[in-house]
């Protein structure tokens, strides 16, 4: 083979894969939405699942899914925030330093059914808070803040050093100029980086199946007593997600309907996911423009 | 001036303190894992070796000898086996999307690719675990005979899933490589794809190693996908469409049936330690490779 033919038929298996990846996205796509669409109805987006029978809906799981998002990005983003500021305006080259961030890899990579194991031991046991949606969110912040901290921290580290140079000179404390310059430029890439971590959070389930349970109380949103097991804004009540619900009919479900219930919640969390991706793009680039005066496209 | 100082002052602590927390909070995981996992050896004592070697898993029964049946080879051999063959069947596919995004179609490919991947990423896993319940394990059964669960279903759905990490990473590595680079190859009359398999891959390789590392720990630690499409039996697999089981695949199962504080809950926290163990491996493959590429 010459190496003209050789470059030829490089060039068309690369294009093979590149129709093969194609491929595979869109029977998934459409195989979700395809089949779960119909099954969305507005009797399934809010009445409660069923655990022997068919017919039942996904609303609190649909609840409890952005309930404990909610709350997860309340605890994790001041959180990531912090240690992303330290990490990029304040740290020391030194071996604490590095130590912090050879954590951060650790963390990044350990697998999520760990964390949740962790969660489990810690949260539910040792400090008693059972299956709940507090601990299912500290679960939760632990799996996304190596996420969140990398974000901020690149989105920190793109605005360039004359910005730091020009408020220091000007006489700006550290802090101020962290709050007042570079807090403000960076805004955009912060918040599309919190959105799409946010999509990841929405679908994540390894970590919950021990920590916020495989339960769903059916909640009363008239109910005022905070501590009543149905009040949906209780934090110590058993929430079982949309994620975890889908793999909790499908592996060890009863129900005659489990392809209804689980395409219905796959169709419904594709969605959920779908407009992460898109909120993500769309809020960063109002924001820009808004930061910086013109679009960037 | 006094409360500007002041101010400073306290924003560096607050900050250094979030820092600290996830600091101490990865600490704490290791070491209650590791005293966990390490607990069954210690107060149960079972022995390693019968825990790493041994292929009987029954930790509620015990054998003529009064030992407990601890063996997880099975679980090893099965995670091991989903992860080796997943990297392997992904790594083409993801070195052919990031050559193209780079080498050949320049920015309208990563118009089209970027998204897909991205999209890709953002899939649950448990919705990779339902299409391989629906989809590929039928698929196999129609074709290769019994119940089309075991490592090939899990070693297809986590392809799919650890594809767009590879890919990604290898975009960053090829894209690293200095544009010269590409024109000198050229102008000594080299194809492109000469070019590309000669000069650019050959110098993005410690990136693309990484890449194919970081697929790796995903495809080891992916929990759910791989328990629903595996069959979770806990015997060593004879074949790739025989029902089998990984470490993360148990785990998930079992964690909710055991008690604490027993023998059959403390070998649990033993394959999570395995577990762990095998990520922190990962990354110190992975500063290995870093450390290389400086010198």
């Amino acid at each position: 083979m010459t190496p003209k033919q050789a470059d030829k038929l490089a060039t068309g298996v690369i294009y093979a894969i590149v129709a093969i990846i194609c491929a595979v996205l869109i029977f998934i796509l459409a195989k979700v939405l395809v089949e779960g669409l119909p099954n969305i109805t507005l009797h399934f987006l809010t009445a409660p699942s069923e655990s022997f029978t068919a017919g039942g809906g996904i609303g609190a799981q649909l609840f409890n899914s952005f309930y404990l998002l909610v709350i997860t990005l309340i605890i994790s983003v001041p959180l990531s925030m912090g240690a992303a500021i330290y990490l990029s305006e304040y740290a020391p080259a030194n071996k604490l330093t590095d130590a912090v961030r050879t954590a951060i890899e650790v963390l990044s990579s350990l697998p999520s059914i760990v964390v949740g194991l962790f969660g489990f031991l810690l949260f539910v046991i040792k400090l008693g808070w059972n299956f709940s949606i507090l601990s299912g969110a500290l679960a939760l912040t632990i799996f996304s803040l190596p996420t969140l901290v990398r974000v901020i921290e690149q989105a920190l580290e793109k605005i360039p050093d004359d910005q730091r140079e020009g408020a220091l000179a000007l006489g700006l404390t550290r802090w101020e100029c962290t709050k007042n310059i570079l807090m403000p430029s960076a805004l955009p890439s912060i918040v599309t980086g919190i959105v799409l971590a946010a999509g990841r959070i929405f679908g994540e389930a390894a970590a919950l199946i021990y920590t916020s349970g495989l339960s769903a109380p059916a909640l009363d949103f008239t109910s005022t007593d905070f501590a009543s097991i149905s009040n949906p804004w209780n934090l110590m009540r058993p929430a079982e997600t949309l994620a975890v619900h889908i793999w909790k009919v499908n592996s060890e479900g009863i129900i005659p309907d489990v392809s209804v219930v689980s395409s219905g919640s796959a169709a419904v969390l594709i969605l959920g996911i779908l407009v992460f991706n898109l909120l993500a793009r769309l809020l960063g680039n109002v924001l820009y423009k808004k930061m910086v005066g013109y679009s960037d496209k | 001036m006094k409360s500007k100082a002041r101010l400073e002052k306290r924003g560096k602590f607050l900050t250094m303190l979030c820092t600290l927390i996830m600091l101490a909070t990865v600490v704490g995981i290791i070491a209650m894992v590791a005293a966990k996992g390490l607990s069954v050896f210690f107060v149960d004592k079972v022995s390693i070796v019968d825990f790493l070697f041994k292929s009987e898993w029954s930790p509620s029964s015990v054998d003529s000898s009064g030992k407990h049946l601890v063996g997880a080879l099975p679980m090893i051999i099965g995670s091991f086996s989903v992860t080796l063959l997943s990297t392997l069947l992904a790594t083409p596919f993801a070195l052919g999307a990031a050559i193209y995004m780079n080498e050949i179609s320049g920015n309208r490919g990563k118009k089209i690719l970027q998204p897909i991947i991205e999209l890709l990423v953002g899939i649950p896993s448990v919705v990779y675990g339902m299409i391989g319940l629906s989809t590929i394990v039928p698929f196999i059964r129609s074709f290769a005979g019994g119940s089309g669960f075991g490592i090939l279903a899990g070693t297809l759905v986590l392809t799919i899933m650890v594809l767009p990490t590879i890919t990604s990473l290898s975009v960053n590595a090829i894209s690293g490589v200095e544009q010269s680079q590409r024109e000198a190859a050229l102008a000594l009359g080299t194809t492109r794809w000469q070019t590309t398999y000669k000069v650019v891959l050959k110098t993005a390789l410690p990136g693309i190693m990484t890449a194919i590392v970081l697929g790796m720990a995903r495809a080891f630690g992916e929990a759910l996908a791989v328990q629903m499409v595996i069959g979770n039996t806990t015997v060593i697999p004879k074949s790739l469409t025989t029902p089998a089981s990984t470490l993360t695949s148990i785990l998930t199962m079992s964690m909710g049936n055991s008690i604490p504080g027993q023998l059959e809950n403390n070998i649990l926290w033993a394959l999570a330690l395995v577990l762990m163990l095998m990520s922190l491996l990962f990354i110190m493959i992975i500063h290995f490779i870093g450390n290389r590429k400086k010198v």
